[in-house]
């Protein structure tokens, strides 16, 4: 049903009925589930990226300049990549671990692979917010490196870090939709399938729709919880 | 230790490389602090008087000279021994440089936390050092609940909590007015009557090397330039920079008192 054969009307009638939501609730269970695996092995390995970069930084606690440039490089090189693309590639990555290279689970290592670098760069600026005085103060304490990055540069940057975390899931999420289109499953695909092949808009719409209330509780609840921790501390 | 002095510095130089060229910022620096000193640093802003102060816990490392701190060269030193030889060094900084992510009794455990002593020893310790610095009801709070002044208390605190053996005080006090100042300065005086801690501090402040400091060096230019007893210096200054400091200390006085304070 689309906007050229019925009236608006009829469209919005049926978009809010048993037969569209029977393929829309299914999208959502599959999207929230790749949603819910991409985010843990991002942030995971995001993290990770950020802190041995912002370590390995020439002016980090641990300079490690040529390993730090190489690491920037490939950064550089993944994040230019246009999602579409690097999914594409990492498609045959999946085949190897998975025999697989279509569902949820296959796409969640190509997402990956797509979402973590731009959160390793968001981490390594929070934690280059950090004053450093604070750095040098834990030095002058006799702190070893690794407390020095557990207990005073990620607890000193959280705030920032969890509005960093935010973007990233909501990112996260705007992938997992493209995913759709290589047999990922979810709302994107949902939303090409019928929507975009079959010119249904009345199943297009609560796609959006979803989208839409999805990316407005994860902003909301980033906003939340950053502003929660700050307030905590008394800088709000 | 026979009579060697607390801290004693020989042929210290730093260069560092910027993007106008290289700064000679210390051109081969000896200094000799007792222990039991309060011993002040004084000079204008770029004279080399915070790389000094930085050069003695390793925040700079120097490119050639020695610094020893109660018979241990610190400047050769690896990581580990570094780490053990700096919780015996308190450093109070200009900006405090507390961690908001922390309250004021968790700024205090910390290096205590990372010296690993156990938990109750570092609550007593904490609970014992913040009753010193008059904070023991502000345990509680954040760093960003307090005045400047408290948030000195917290950074002097916290310096001690390893009861070290040197404090290092990198402009404390430059933040601060005159009567918060003039409190914490007489703080830092109480800790090194009654625990007998050394104390060098560096400031471009007359007063607080008046107020509190008993030896004094004036470094200019990278170089100390004169040395010696707080009261000698200032009867008799021989230095350009002691002189300076001096008769701008006098002038503004004069001024001060002359206009009321209303045009300052």
């Amino acid at each position: 049903m689309n906007l050229n054969t019925s009236s608006l009307g009829d469209v919005l009638k049926s978009s809010v009925g048993d037969e569209v939501w029977s393929y829309v609730w299914p999208a959502i269970g599959s999207t929230l589930y790749m949603l819910a695996i991409t985010t843990i092995f991002t942030f995971l390995l995001g993290l990770g990226l950020g802190i041995v970069l912002v370590v390995t930084d020439k002016d980090g606690i641990k300079p490690l300049p040529i390993f730090n440039a190489v690491l920037g490089a490939i950064v550089n090189v993944l994040r230019s990549f246009p999602s579409m693309i690097l999914i594409i590639l990492l498609l045959p990555l999946s085949r190897l671990i998975l025999h697989k290279t279509y569902g949820a689970n296959a796409c969640i290592l190509a997402l990956v692979g797509s979402c973590f670098p731009m959160l390793g760069r968001l981490v390594e600026s929070s934690i280059h917010e950090v004053a450093k005085g604070k750095l040098e103060a834990a030095k002058a304490m006799g702190t070893t490196n690794w407390n020095i990055v557990f207990k005073v540069l990620l607890p000193e940057a959280l705030p920032s870090l969890v509005r960093s975390f935010t973007v990233t899931v909501i990112a996260i999420l705007g992938t997992t939709a493209l995913a759709g289109s290589f047999g990922a499953g979810g709302l994107g695909d949902v939303a090409v399938r019928f929507g975009y092949n079959r010119f249904r808009t009345d199943v297009l719409i609560p796609t959006v729709f979803v989208l839409v209330v999805m990316v407005q509780a994860i902003q909301a609840l980033g906003g939340v919880i950053a502003r929660g921790i700050a307030r905590k501390r008394y800088l709000v | 230790m026979g009579t060697d002095p607390f801290v004693k510095i020989r042929g210290l130089t730093k260069t560092f490389r910027t993007r106008d060229g290289d700064v000679e910022v210390l051109k081969g620096i000896d200094l000799d602090v007792e222990k039991g000193d309060i011993f002040g640093v004084i000079g204008f802003s770029g004279a080399g008087k915070s790389t000094l102060l930085r050069c003695m816990n390793r925040l700079e490392s120097p490119d050639s000279g020695t610094v020893s701190v109660n018979g241990v060269e610190i400047s050769g030193l690896d990581k580990r021994r570094l780490n053990e030889e700096r919780r015996k060094i308190g450093i109070i900084f200009q900006q405090f440089n507390l961690f908001d992510s922390e309250t004021v009794f968790g700024n205090v455990a910390f290096p205590l936390a990372v010296a690993g002593l156990p938990k109750r020893r570092i609550k007593q310790r904490v609970d014992e050092i913040l009753e010193l610095v008059e904070l023991g009801d502000k345990s509680r709070c954040h760093p960003a609940q307090l005045s400047g002044g408290q948030k000195q208390r917290v950074g002097i605190a916290r310096a001690l909590a390893n009861e070290p053996d040197l404090l290092l005080s990198d402009e404390a006090t430059s933040a601060l007015d005159p009567q918060t100042t003039y409190s914490i300065l007489q703080l830092l005086k109480g800790i090194n009557r009654r625990l007998g801690i050394t104390i060098i501090l560096v400031t471009h402040e007359l007063d607080v090397v008046r107020c509190a400091c008993k030896h004094l060096a004036v470094i200019e230019d990278g170089c100390i330039v004169e040395k010696g007893e707080v009261r000698s210096v200032f009867l008799n200054p021989r230095s350009t920079t002691a002189r300076q400091f001096i008769r701008i200390g006098e002038e503004f006085v004069r001024e001060y008192s002359v206009q009321g304070g209303d045009s300052i």
